[in-house]
């Protein structure tokens, strides 16, 4: 007797978790038949069954609240007031600026990723040869600038002729008149 | 042919907003309610709905059908909801249905209860059933609150109530059985077949229940 009464115990409480998609109409043809076949023989559960659509038929009097007149239009000034979302591209006023902006910041990449001096390895010893000037060049060079080279324009400068004449040390006139 | 919710939604996020005036239309007053019966305040809960279709649209560039769109929204409703019930727990009203709400524009009962009984005392008598309803409803826990409303009031399937609540099937059941256990005991004089309530329900201490 005790056994029996465990068993049934273990089917109100397994009814538990079927009776609400029982009384729905949304439990399985399987679920349903367990479900009436335990109803039929259990008064408590029978009677908690008749409470629960009962509860259900009692809970549609709860009335329903409308939505205020002004719900839509407030809705529709808060949708106004948000602020666009915008990606880069959408700053830019035309495809063809932006189109102009992105070649020009390649071009300035390109440029000044170019080296500035050649590598190519022909131009490179070329370049070496011409910088390895011998220093009979280099005196040559000095000898022919033209206000050094111009001799003339020294040995005329009347400031060295007040300059006192010196043994040993010639300079300009002065050298030509102790002569 | 009517198109899906979800096709609505596509259509919004393709740029047609008249897509989501349609949507505004089909769930504005359904999520009122469900926000109303969640929160008890009807300003909070029309704040809060607006919060709902605000996120909606906000969303819709990124906006993928992998659910029901009811499913969706309910469930920014409800974390909505839950967050707001949490914030402002100590401070919750007690809303009487005499009471009015300024709605902005027009003042407003805060509910609109049907007329349907000719005499006061059934008027009386329907209003406190509402508010005894209401009241029970709102004791409940959260989770079951939620629960209870999205599957009585909202008619949601059993998965999509379980992905709302983000739990299994089977702890939506056991949640929901007891749930109505609870309003069952609460509620009992207006579901106990021995007890008819044909006035005012009085509580405990013999007073009128509202």
């Amino acid at each position: 007797m005790f056994g029996k009464e465990k068993s049934s115990v273990k089917q109100c409480a397994a009814l538990e978790r079927k009776l609400v998609e029982y009384l729905d109409g949304r439990a399985r043809p399987a679920d349903r038949h367990a479900v009436e076949e335990h109803l039929s023989g259990c008064a408590s559960c029978r009677l908690r069954a008749e409470e629960f659509r009962a509860l259900w038929t009692a809970l549609d009097d709860l009335p329903e609240v409308s939505p205020s007149p002004a719900f839509d239009a407030t809705l529709r000034t808060r949708i106004a007031a948000e602020p666009a979302r915008r990606s880069f591209w959408d700053w830019l006023p035309s495809p063809r600026l932006a189109f102009a902006v992105t070649a020009l910041v390649v071009m300035s990449a390109w440029l000044s990723s170019v080296p500035r001096v050649t590598t190519n390895p022909t131009v490179v010893s070329q370049a070496s040869q011409a910088s390895e000037v011998s220093p009979e060049s280099d005196f040559g060079m000095i000898r022919d600038l033209p206000v050094l080279e111009n001799f003339d324009v020294v040995s005329k400068f009347d400031a060295l002729s007040e300059l006192p004449v010196t043994q040993g040390r010639p300079t300009g006139e002065g050298v030509k008149e102790s002569r | 042919m009517a198109r899906t919710d979800v096709q609505l939604m596509l259509d919004v996020k393709a740029g047609d907003d008249q897509s989501f005036e349609l949507l505004l239309r089909k769930y504005r007053t359904p999520l009122v309610n469900f926000l109303y019966r969640m929160v008890r305040d009807t300003a909070v809960a029309e704040d809060l709905a607006q919060e709902v279709f605000l996120r909606v649209y906000r969303a819709r560039q990124e906006y993928a059908p992998s659910a029901k769109f009811t499913t969706w929204m309910f469930r920014i409703a409800t974390n909505l909801a839950l967050n707001s019930v949490r914030d402002n727990r100590h401070r919750l009203m007690e809303i009487s249905m005499d009471q009015t709400v300024d709605s902005g524009e027009s003042e407003q009962p805060a509910l609109e209860v049907p007329d349907r009984a000719p005499s006061v005392e059934q008027e009386l008598v329907a209003r406190c059933r509402a508010e005894m309803i209401l009241k029970a409803i709102h004791a409940l826990p959260e989770k079951q609150r939620a629960a209870v409303l999205l599957h009585k009031y909202q008619e949601l399937d059993y998965d999509e109530i379980a992905r709302v609540l983000e739990c299994s099937e089977s702890a939506l059941k056991s949640l929901l059985f007891r749930a109505y256990e609870t309003l069952r005991v609460e509620l009992a004089p207006l579901v106990s077949p021995t007890v008819r309530v044909d006035r005012v329900p009085a509580d405990r201490s013999g007073q009128p229940a509202c």
